[in-house]
């Protein structure tokens, strides 16, 4: 292992990555700027779409439910806790990244599972409002909600690109949860104890860290704005 | 991990062949002869996948090219009956002649075909993967098994592209754009049902295969150069390949996230495309939608494509018209800042595509001016070629007309996108065939051109013999002559308004007079098709009865790929991965005729 570097090293002259970084997480990076292309492409679509209507309906009406709760008027509030839960998984895989760095084998299987559990959290809140919007008549071409200014719905804009968007985020998180899982099972297995260093931890860390970022910004679009 | 450790984990895939290798900790060590699957089939080997991209590459332009012969024989012969068309497509063509709806497959699959699966997986996963890891002078690519993956999820889109060919209502007919609301709608077309939706699985099974393959061209480029191989001494080619990656990774998620728009649109009943539709005289429940949202997404990708299919070309010409003029390439850094600004104005004129959509005539004003911008780089690079050959003492190998043929018709096509990328002048020749001349020149006739140079240079690489020469050389002018030939006449009829897409023009007072020309048209395009197959005897014959290589660098080039044995193994150099000590193009310097990039810097050498 070459710990030290010098500063004089010439970075870019071959025989050696430019970054230090190995290839892996080089192809990760690329990889998530390639994926935020998607996601900006989804919410452009969205925004431009959504700046050329002329009536939107009131997130603080239409996400006002919370489970078991019947009849509760909490506008945004079960979303909140969808969101901290998110958040909360991120800095348990930032926990889960440092452990790996100090070889900590139980504190990654610790952290890593803690991750697990928030992002299979989450996918269950997504679930349930999914459901709730089923019941009260929202889905794909189907928009039962009526504007911020009265107006009964023109179209179905509004539910299209909330399942469309919120649905691609999910589906992001599920393969999040099974790729956190897959590594969980390697760092059980001792995989990376014996290859000496927890990098695969660090990796599928990015892309978490990346569907979370991300929906910072879907909850941005469709419940704050 | 240590860059050591970095460096060399990509070997985990990799056996035999490296004697010197230190594996980080996880033996490696044993040694195995491959099995036929693991050796051609599921190959982890970069040279091996560039040869399987190839052949898939060659397999689907015989059948793009046979493609634009059938519509052809309808626009050049429309009154003509063929029996035996009737005798292959059946009920496509009826009496001989090919219906409307064939028609309109048959283009449509031609352009589908030749931009994705010929001009940008056949050219790039050929090339970027042949010769990345040679001339940065690596083992293999960063992850051989991601390399792998990224081959056979262009099979099987490959796979499903071919089976839409055969379904009922046959494959999808809405052009190669697939614009909505024709695409949306199964009422609205025959093509647009199953073909359609074949057509998008296909394309979403292609993108993860570019993802894939691209991840691996840029972090191979990036980590994997051998000792001294700095960015600046890179073969051009190298740098091509890199840049045509970065466009891809970045612009091929926009039209996924545009197809799966599309596949809501048809099978969830959202209106993300439609709006106010009728079909048959029925009102659809659709509304709010905008089918110009579509075009956005779809020409976000589609216009850095066009770069991603000629960017290999322009890098591998250059590589070869150095090695065939002896000479350095003129302006290696205006060369490589050139394809910089391409790429960066390549995601910023995507409108130009659109300009009569309703666009706002100010924003269309913005974007004609940096379409026209992109002449700048074009042009610094037509230059450099040009200078590159200067008083060169050219060696007229068939690789080395084809990258002067490139060179050719990029001029002329290029200079046709200059009309074009004016908003007003674009108002009278938009959706005619001066639009259809402009970028079958520039990008359909270039790139293939590239492809050619590319393999008639590097076929002694691949598969350790030579192409014939002569029918190279017949190949290559009855190419370039009848290219120009179809092309060039189409812009008349462009300019004299004809609309592409027609099924039948002898029906139109105002193209009657093109009839002739149209004959004529196709009619050469029967022939250059021919020549094109003597192009695949060629290759198939020379790969097993051609000459044999007998020394290792037999075009006298300085890149590192010749430096390796005739018919390199996995691993590409049987000792120690040489170092380099120059940048490649050090030809007749100093009086002498090539110095390979090996051979250190002399005390007394001179500056290039």
């Amino acid at each position: 292992m070459e710990s030290a570097v010098t500063a004089k090293k010439k970075w870019w002259a071959g025989g050696h990555s430019p970054f230090n970084v190995s290839y892996g997480k080089l192809m990760m990076w690329y990889f998530l700027m390639s994926d935020a292309f998607t996601f900006g492409a989804f919410l452009i679509a969205y925004g431009t779409v959504r700046f050329s209507s002329t009536a939107w309906p009131d997130p603080n009406e239409v996400f006002h439910s919370f489970p078991f709760m019947h009849g509760v008027d909490w506008p945004l509030v079960f979303v909140s806790v969808m969101t901290f839960i998110l958040i909360m998984s991120s800095v348990t895989m930032v926990l889960a990244v440092h452990a790996g760095h100090h070889m900590q084998k139980a504190k990654v299987v610790k952290w890593l599972s803690w991750t697990i559990v928030g992002g299979i959290a989450f996918l269950s809140c997504q679930a349930w409002e999914w459901t709730h919007l089923h019941e009260v008549g929202a889905w794909w071409g189907s928009n039962p909600f009526h504007n911020a200014d009265g107006s009964a719905p023109m179209n179905s804009n509004f539910t299209d690109f909330f399942f469309t968007i919120t649905g691609f985020h999910g589906l992001h998180v599920t393969s999040g949860v099974v790729l956190n899982i897959i590594i969980l099972i390697n760092v059980l297995k001792g995989t990376y104890e014996h290859r000496g260093h927890y990098e695969m931890v660090e990796k599928v860390g990015l892309y978490w860290h990346f569907v979370d970022l991300v929906w910072v910004f879907v909850f941005t679009c469709f419940y704050l704005l | 991990m240590s860059n050591e450790a970095t460096l060399h984990s990509q070997h985990e895939g990799v056996h035999g062949a490296m004697t010197h290798d230190h594996h980080d900790g996880h033996g490696h060590d044993h040694h195995h002869e491959d099995s036929f699957i693991s050796k051609y089939i599921f190959s982890l080997d970069h040279k091996m996948i560039a040869k399987q991209y190839l052949l898939t590459g060659i397999i689907w332009a015989i059948i793009g090219a046979l493609f634009s012969v059938l519509f052809r024989l309808q626009l050049g012969y429309p009154d003509a009956t063929f029996p035996w068309l009737e005798s292959i497509l059946g009920h496509w063509a009826k009496g001989g002649r090919i219906s409307p709806e064939a028609y309109y497959a048959l283009v449509t699959m031609h352009g589908t075909i030749l931009v994705f699966f010929v001009l940008t997986a056949g050219l790039t996963g050929t090339f970027s993967n042949f010769l990345i890891p040679l001339q940065v002078g690596a083992r293999d690519m960063a992850s051989p098994f991601m390399n792998m993956l990224s081959y056979w999820f262009f099979f099987l889109a490959s796979m499903v592209m071919m089976s839409s060919l055969f379904v009922q209502t046959g494959p999808a007919s809405g052009g190669w754009t697939s614009y909505p609301p024709l695409s949306a709608l199964g009422d609205a077309s025959i093509g647009s049902k199953i073909g359609m939706d074949l057509w998008l699985i296909s394309m979403a099974l292609f993108i993860v295969s570019s993802l894939l393959g691209s991840l691996n061209y840029i972090s191979t480029i990036l980590n994997m150069r051998t000792k001294g191989m700095s960015m600046t001494k890179m073969p051009l080619s190298i740098w091509s390949f890199f840049f045509t990656a970065v466009l891809g990774v970045l612009s091929f998620p926009v039209l996924l996230s545009g197809a799966i728009l599309l596949l809501f649109d048809r099978h969830a009943g959202t209106s993300f495309y439609l709006s106010d539709l009728f079909v048959a005289g029925k009102a659809l429940p659709n509304e709010g939608g905008s089918a110009i949202l579509y075009q956005h997404l779809f020409w976000f990708l589609g216009h850095p494509e066009v770069y991603i299919i000629i960017l290999p070309a322009m890098g591998m010409v250059s590589e070869i018209l150095a090695v065939n003029s002896r000479k350095p390439i003129f302006g290696y850094l205006a060369m490589v800042g050139s394809m910089f600004a391409i790429v960066i104005l390549a995601f910023l004129v995507w409108a130009h595509h659109m300009f009569v959509t309703g666009l706002n005539p100010f924003l269309g004003s913005v974007f004609v001016l940096l379409t026209l911008l992109i002449a700048v780089p074009s042009a610094i690079k037509v230059f450099n070629w040009l200078t590159t050959i200067w008083k060169g003492n050219i060696r007229f190998t068939p690789a080395a007309l084809f990258s002067i043929g490139f060179v050719s018709t990029f001029i002329s096509g290029g200079l046709t996108g200059i009309w074009l990328g004016n908003s007003s002048i674009d108002i009278h020749l938009h959706d005619t065939y001066f639009v259809i001349a402009h970028f079958h020149i520039v990008m359909g006739v270039s790139a293939f051109f590239g492809m050619f140079a590319g393999i008639y240079h590097w076929f002694p690489k691949m598969f350790g013999r030579y192409m014939n020469n002569t029918i190279a050389y017949i190949h290559f002018y009855v190419t370039l002559v009848g290219a120009y030939l179809i092309f060039w006449p189409m812009h008349y009829e462009g300019m004299a308004g004809m609309p592409r897409r027609y099924y039948d023009y002898s029906t139109w007072e105002s193209f009657k007079q093109f009839a002739e020309l149209n004959h004529f048209i196709s009619s050469v395009v029967i022939i250059v098709f021919f020549a094109q197959l003597l192009f695949v005897v060629n290759y198939f014959y020379s790969m097993y009865k051609g000459r044999k290589v007998t020394e290792l660098n037999p075009w006298g080039a300085t890149t590192l790929e010749w430096s390796t044995p005739i018919n390199p193994g996995h691993g590409n150099w049987p000792g120690e991965i040489p170092e380099v000590h120059r940048w490649p193009y050090d030809y007749s310097k100093d009086g002498v005729d090539f110095i390979p990039q090996t051979t250190p810097v002399g005390a007394h050498e001179s500056k290039h």
